[in-house]
């Protein structure tokens, strides 16, 4: 069943071709990403804040969701590789006239596009625009409806693997509005296929899916036993939507009972981080003293979130050439 | 043909004194992985340079990206100093087309503007397809187009001269 | 005319045949079966030899798109697509544009299919106006019109009081309820079941009880009012209990499945197929065993299309902005075939799922071959290979989930009062 999502993604050879959900990569592929943000983090110190790698190549950021922060990451990653970038925001007025995601697809194909950084609001719009674009044209999915996020899931996983080291003894936890959360999918997918010990999701029923379990995890509605003994919290930003479709009946009562506090935290193991993928909502899902504290990773996510993707985007562009790779020497001079 | 490790290093004492005779008082010295940084290592001990030794990948200067990718593995460059000008001994294993030292060359642009580069390369040999040279190299060596020269190290280096079928 | 079809293998579950002999037709009505009738000289013969000659497919849910949607595709297209598939009665759901909720559209729809002439279709009028679920519609003209039966389409009825009188009223007009069931609360956005890969693809799930729910209310109004309701494409394993014991009881309700779910199973929607966004959602494999189980018990009466031909445009977007609804037209014999040929199910219960007890929930003379029924006859080979693809399939929606599958069982003729309005032409 995941073979026909990882069929799209690889080219021929299994290298990453397009990227679009975690689920079906394999552990050295998602190690390979976080080695080159590795490589790649150190490029914003530099005098010249830029490695020639994909020099002529055109990448357009679609953004059918309105971000700021999301957008502005892949386009500094862009830029960051010498890369053109185009940004769009193609907001309903495209598609009020009534421009199907297709039409509007060739039209940007027409303006000769290496790379397709995709955010939309309906799950699976990534898949299908990879599905449905020109050959030689990369899609990297920036989060389709609640499905998949994985740049954000490997940002987290290399801000997780900057403080833990090996991924294989942690618990991690990840608390909020799972249902509706592609970044929650994501890391789920990311965990498991690194090893993690124990993944938990924490929430109340209406916002955990009842067959979340099928993806591996343990589901926790209590916060304070859920948290017991983890290395990881996940905290997810609560939409105020939810309060308005009867999923919840307030934001205080949420906050009671799985906001982030300090003595919360204390169950946790003492060095505990806490992440979030932002914006937060202070007093919602977070309070501000954890949110600022010490253990709060929050901010290196941000940064981290520019390495992460600039690798995802050189290993994409890299594997468009359809030639056979004969062991390149490193060496070969 | 295949070199032993006490030619090697008789090499590298030629290399270490012809570069003494021409770098100025307070060299930096950088090896390009792999193979450089072994050679760079040896080098850097036998001038007594003090500041620590500067490691350059140059995965993300190739010039066959479009062609071949990224390269599987890469380790970070690492420069734990500022070159802004500064006299830099770059320091490589063989010295063949003479891509590697202009992707090495536009990147250590890309952290500043050295005073003045010094190439040394333990092998020099024939092939070059850029107008570049090396100022001071251990051993010249004419090789055919399907000969390749590889060194192995690091401990003990030791070169090989492969055919390619 | 006279025609004879010769050494067929007559399968006819209203009068439980299966047996060879010969079928005799005269002036568009079956004649005979097996004996001539004295003095029988055929004007026209046709060899079923290794053939299976059954009834005319009766099929209870088929959208030929007119009037409204011509662009997907048109009664002509349509019937001539269900002749080549051995169906020669159609029941055509309310929902075209305008909605049939006056007789004057019955009888255009009416008057299309007699003009093309390769399948009968039968209207169902709709329950409430303009599908709205608020007034009644005008049922008796709607029966007099030819409706045989009154139906709300995809429309949900939120007041259960309007439902009841609409239950009450059908039963006045003396006419059956088609009645789909899904609670529109529970069904929220969803556009797959609420399980595994609505959780895996991040899609907004319908959960089964947005049908057993409704199934639940109507059983208890059909309990009351003793209307003829019968369910549309059941899809859950716990609604079938349901409908099983309403039955044990003695309620008078019928209910069929759509070969869809028959076959495919949420885990099919891998890799966003929207070929496989269809309403209601696809279940889990046990829904599907437990679906396949009830043909055989009788919870399940019909088999039917539920045939929604579709333009690529409808199917060529992110998955939830897709319009639901499969192309199956074209497969739906060979793939009720394949269910005699697995052994999952015997041949009496599918042919009888697929002739006699549609026709006799649709309340047309059709379905079986008794002596001076009206000829409409099919001829399968069981044998014939083909593949459905694009260029293989009749239909104008070549929204087909199972494009690529090899089907196994074709057919070669199919009459309409006893006129051949197809034959297979082997394209060699």
């Amino acid at each position: 069943m995941t073979n026909s999502n990882s069929n799209i993604q690889l080219d021929k050879h299994g290298r990453l071709k397009h990227f679009l959900t975690i689920e079906g990569l394999d552990r050295n592929l998602l190690l390979d990403i976080l080695n080159y943000a590795e490589s790649f983090s150190g490029v914003g110190e530099r005098a010249v804040k830029k490695v020639p790698l994909l020099r002529g190549k055109t990448i357009a950021n679609l953004f059918f969701e309105p971000s700021t922060r999301t957008r502005t990451t892949f386009e500094l990653a862009a830029k960051r590789l010498s890369a053109d970038v185009l940004s769009l925001n193609i907001t309903h007025s495209a598609t009020k006239k009534g421009e199907s995601l297709l039409d509007t697809l060739r039209t940007l194909e027409a303006m000769h596009c290496d790379m397709f950084v995709v955010r939309h609001a309906d799950s699976g719009a990534a898949h299908f625009i990879a599905a449905n674009v020109a050959p030689g044209i990369s899609v990297i999915n920036g989060g389709d409806g609640r499905h998949a996020h994985p740049t954000q899931a490997m940002l987290d996983m290399f801000t997780i693997r900057k403080h833990k080291g090996d991924f294989a003894p942690l618990r991690v936890a990840i608390v909020g509005d799972i249902m509706h959360s592609r970044v929650a999918r994501s890391e789920i997918h990311a965990l498991s296929i690194l090893g993690a010990n124990e993944i938990r999701v924490i929430g109340p029923r209406t916002l955990i899916p009842k067959d979340i379990q099928t993806l591996g995890v343990h589901v926790y509605h209590d916060l304070e036993k859920g948290l017991q003994d983890v290395d990881v919290v996940v905290m997810l930003r609560l939409q105020h939507e939810r309060m308005c479709s009867a999923l919840l009946p307030g934001e205080s009562e949420y906050f009671n009972l799985y906001g982030l506090t300090e003595k919360r935290l204390s169950v946790a193991k003492p060095d505990v981080i806490v992440m979030h993928p932002g914006p937060i909502n202070r007093g919602v899902e977070i309070d501000s003293q954890v949110a600022d504290g010490k253990r709060s990773v929050i901010l290196q996510q941000v940064s981290h979130g520019i390495a992460v993707r600039m690798a995802v985007m050189a290993m994409a562009m890299g594997n468009l050439s359809n030639l056979d790779i004969e062991d390149a020497d490193a060496d070969s001079h | 043909m295949n070199q032993s490790p006490h030619d090697i290093e008789l090499w590298l004492s030629d290399m270490a004194d012809q570069l003494k005779k021409i770098v100025s008082d307070t060299p930096l010295m950088i090896g390009i992985q792999t193979g450089g940084i072994w050679i760079a290592e040896r080098l850097h001990k036998k001038l007594g340079i003090e500041e620590p030794l500067g490691r350059l990948n140059i995965a993300f200067y190739r010039d066959d990206f479009s062609h071949i990718g990224l390269h599987p593995r890469v380790m970070p460059s690492n420069l734990p100093f500022s070159v802004e000008n500064r006299e830099i001994i770059l320091v490589d294993d063989v010295l063949h087309t003479g891509r590697t030292i202009r992707a090495a060359l536009n990147e250590i642009f890309d952290y500043g503007r050295p005073s003045r580069i010094i190439l040394t390369a333990l092998i020099e040999r024939s092939g070059r397809e850029l107008p570049i040279c090396a100022d001071v190299f251990g051993k010249r060596m004419s090789l055919k187009a399907n000969e390749h020269v590889k060194l192995s190290g690091p401990e003990p280096l030791a070169l090989e001269i492969k055919t390619a079928e | 005319m006279r025609t004879v079809i010769k050494h067929g293998r007559i399968v006819d579950p209203a009068n439980k045949l299966d047996k060879v002999a010969d079928l005799f037709i005269e002036n568009g009505s079956i004649a005979a079966i097996g004996k001539a009738p004295s003095g029988f000289k055929p004007d026209h013969t046709i060899d079923a030899k290794n053939r299976i000659v059954c009834p005319g497919l009766v099929d209870l849910s088929a959208r030929l798109r007119e009037p409204g949607q011509e662009y997907k595709a048109t009664i002509a297209s349509e019937t001539f697509a269900a002749a080549s598939a051995g169906i020669t009665s159609i029941c055509c759901p309310p929902d075209t544009s305008p909605v049939i909720d006056t007789s004057a559209v019955a009888e255009l729809i009416h008057q299309r299919a007699l003009q093309a002439n390769k399948a009968k279709v039968y209207c169902l009028g709709a329950l409430t106006s303009r599908l709205e679920s608020k007034t009644l519609t005008s049922m008796h003209a709607l029966k007099t019109a030819g409706c045989v039966g009154v139906s709300n389409g995809y429309a949900g009825i939120r007041d259960a009081a309007v439902l009841r009188r609409a239950l009450e009223y059908a039963a006045t007009c003396g006419l059956v309820v088609h009645l789909f069931c899904e609670d529109e609360g529970l069904r929220n956005e969803g556009v797959v079941h609420e399980g595994m890969m609505s959780v895996r693809l991040g899609l907004p799930g319908i959960p089964e009880t947005a049908e057993t729910v409704a199934v639940s209310r109507a059983l208890l109004l059909i309990e009351q009012t003793g209307t003829k309701v019968h369910f549309c494409r059941i899809s859950s394993a716990r609604s079938l209990q349901l409908i099983a014991q309403a039955k044990q009881q003695g309620l008078p309700v019928t209910a069929d499945v759509g070969i869809t779910h028959l076959y495919l199973t949420e885990i099919d929607l891998a890799g966003f197929n929207s070929l496989c966004h269809v309403r209601p959602p696809l279940r889990t494999d046990r829904d599907r065993d437990e679906l396949r189980k009830a043909l055989a018990t009788g919870t399940l009466d019909a088999i039917c299309s539920d045939h929604q031909p579709h333009d690529e445009d409808a199917k060529a977007s992110p998955f939830g902005l897709t319009q639901p609804g499969a192309s199956t037209l074209d497969v739906l014999l060979s793939l009720s075939l394949q269910l005699v040929q697995d052994k999952t199910l015997d041949t009496q219960t599918v042919f009888a799922a697929l002739t006699v007890n549609p026709a006799r929930i649709a309340g047309i003379n059709a379905g079986h071959l008794g002596q001076g029924t009206p000829a409409d006859v099919s001829i399968i080979d069981p044998e014939l290979v083909w593949k459905a693809e694009k260029e293989s399939l009749t239909s104008a929606g070549k929204n087909c989930p199972f494009l690529g599958w090899e089907m196994t069982g074709k057919v070669t003729h199919t009459l309409l009062d006893g006129n051949l309005v197809y034959e297979y032409k082997n394209k060699k």
